[in-house]
């Protein structure tokens, strides 16, 4: 546990997480924070571990270290119990269920819901007012709809868990710079309503306009955390993520 | 959303294909039932077979995963209602009824370890499942009479009504196949049935939204055994003798042949690929000496042009490379 019992714990803090492919350590023991309504960024080029970094908070890999969610310990929770907890991820490649509907897959992003009609019916409706595109798609099988599309109704998907923690990896992967930005900036939307996000992003300078803080990550480690406004002033980070 | 309403959205997501498909089975039957004869035990057996491919279905289809054992089932379902009706005297419907809560117990005992496996693993596994109970009724004689097998089990019914002719038989077939398909469809739309298409899509993914996938995963497996363990019952009442061979391997090949012919996933393509893999061979019968022949190359015909099976016969087309 961090802090004094006068101090909220971070939304999510993350202590040694560290994950092998075979012998390959994919994810070198790491440790982040991202505190309440905090939207953080994650940078660094292929292959630096990030999509590890996000399938192991999620469970989705075997991983070492501790998890904390709000101080809990999560760490030894399964991958739905997570979700139930408001851990929600947004897969790279947005893990859409390409042969349903619309409809089909916004209604199992409220699986964590249970049969509560009136609250997904809600739900449906919060997303609509985000993305109005969907509610004219509802009954279009979801691999027929653009890119875009398809990461509105990831994100819309996401967001019918109701998480605590909304986790994205490269939304703006494979999408036009105007889509991206429409993404990006519905993202920013959220944050000020107060949801905690962690995304990452390989090259995101629009992500970083919203991000309070940023880490940078190289070869499976942290190499640099530092706030976002700050990123300018290191020359070698300018170049490579703001050019 | 009023039944009228409904209906008239149902027909207009028909496609004329649809319509021409069910058609062509309405007159298939009644051309059959007013017939009689022969044919109508090969749809009695194409009815049994649908029961047991509509619940593999749930497993294989919905789910996505690999099962070469439900014939287990099937053989619990068969053996349970003979011995009870036989030896103990009891009705058919209790004997099945009971026989099927035996299945599904022990498709739960023996689920639960076995589905941690995946891919080829756990059709290994199932594979294992099958091939000792196979074994086990031909070797445990005191139990199931081993290769003699039980025969005069009695006709299904219930008190005083029993369904004595073939096409009375046919028609109670049919009605269960009907309800065994509705039941598979309004569960397949459900959030129970959303949930395991999510699995058979994406394990990780479907965890991800908070799916247990484990525990779905046995649910299916569990109501794939409970359709089997029907069909091993109702063939043990409808022809009236069973015996080691009808559970074996040759059960787990038609099946498969029949839920890939027929749409594996699809709500009615398991129907449709029971009725026809039955039904091909008396179609064939014309070339003499090369049934089996040509019966395996129409088959092959079929997968060929129609990889993701019958049911999607209106997107028929030239096989791609894509489609494997």
């Amino acid at each position: 546990m961090t802090g004094t019992s006068s101090v909220a714990p971070p939304l999510l803090e993350i202590v040694g997480l560290a994950a092998r492919y075979g012998h390959i350590a994919a994810l070198k023991p790491t440790s982040l924070r991202v505190e309440e309504g905090e939207l953080v960024t994650v940078l660094g080029p292929n292959g630096a571990g990030k999509t590890t970094l996000l399938r192991a908070i999620a469970r989705l890999i075997g991983a070492e270290g501790r998890v904390l969610l709000k101080g809990e310990d999560v760490t030894r929770l399964r991958p739905h119990q997570l979700a139930e907890r408001g851990i929600i991820m947004v897969q790279e490649g947005r893990g859409l269920f390409g042969e349903m509907t619309v409809r089909e897959n916004l209604l199992l992003g409220a699986y964590c819901l249970g049969r509560a009609g009136p609250a997904i019916a809600a739900r449906l409706e919060q997303v609509f007012h985000l993305f109005p595109r969907l509610r004219e798609r509802l009954d279009q099988v979801a691999a027929s709809m653009s890119g875009g599309e398809q990461q509105m109704l990831a994100v819309g998907r996401a967001l019918m868990a109701g998480p605590k923690l909304l986790m994205l990896d490269e939304p703006s992967l494979g999408l036009a710079p105007r889509v991206a930005s429409e993404i990006i900036a519905t993202l920013g939307e959220l944050n000020r309503g107060g949801l905690g996000i962690l995304l990452i992003e390989q090259k995101a300078p629009l992500a970083l306009k919203l991000a309070r803080r940023v880490y940078v990550l190289a070869s499976g480690e942290v190499r640099a955390e530092l706030a976002a406004e700050a990123i300018g002033s290191h020359h070698d980070l300018a170049r490579y993520y703001l050019n | 959303m009023t039944l009228r309403a409904t209906i008239s959205t149902r027909l207009r997501a028909t496609t004329p294909l649809g319509v021409a498909g069910a058609a062509a089975f309405v007159l298939l039957f009644g051309a059959v039932f007013l017939s009689g004869g022969y044919l109508v035990t090969v749809l009695e057996f194409a009815a049994i077979y649908c029961i047991f491919c509509i619940g593999l279905n749930f497993f294989m289809g919905y789910t996505g995963q690999a099962s070469f054992g439900q014939n287990a089932f099937a053989a619990i379902g068969g053996y349970g209602t003979a011995i009870f009706c036989v030896n103990y005297g009891w009705e058919p419907v209790p004997a099945m009824l009971v026989t099927m809560v035996v299945s599904g117990v022990a498709a739960l005992v023996i689920g639960y370890p076995t589905l941690r496996l995946r891919g080829h693993y756990l059709a290994m596994a199932t594979f294992a499942l099958g091939l000792i109970t196979y074994d086990t009724s031909v070797q445990w004689t005191s139990l199931t009479q081993g290769y003699m097998g039980y025969s005069g089990i009695p006709p299904l019914g219930i008190g005083r009504f029993t369904v004595e002719s073939e096409r009375m038989k046919l028609v109670t077939l049919i009605v269960l196949v009907l309800f065994g398909l509705w039941i598979s469809r309004r569960l397949r739309n459900s959030r129970f049935g959303r949930a395991l298409r999510a699995i058979a899509a994406s394990e990780n993914g479907a965890a991800a939204l908070g799916i247990r996938v484990r525990r779905y995963k046995l649910a299916a497996f569990v109501i794939a055994a409970l359709y089997a363990s029907a069909s091993g019952s109702l063939f043990a009442n409808i022809v009236g003798f069973i015996s080691p061979e009808v559970f074996g391997l040759q059960m787990v090949v038609v099946t498969f042949t029949m839920l890939y012919l027929g749409g594996v996933g699809t709500v009615v393509g398991p129907a449709i690929g029971a009725v026809i893999v039955q039904l091909l061979p008396e179609l064939v019968r014309g070339v003499g000496r090369f049934q089996e022949t040509a019966y395996a190359a129409v088959l092959l015909l079929m997968l060929v042009f129609l990889p993701k099976g019958i049911f999607t016969l209106d997107r028929l087309r030239w096989p791609t490379k894509a489609e494997g």
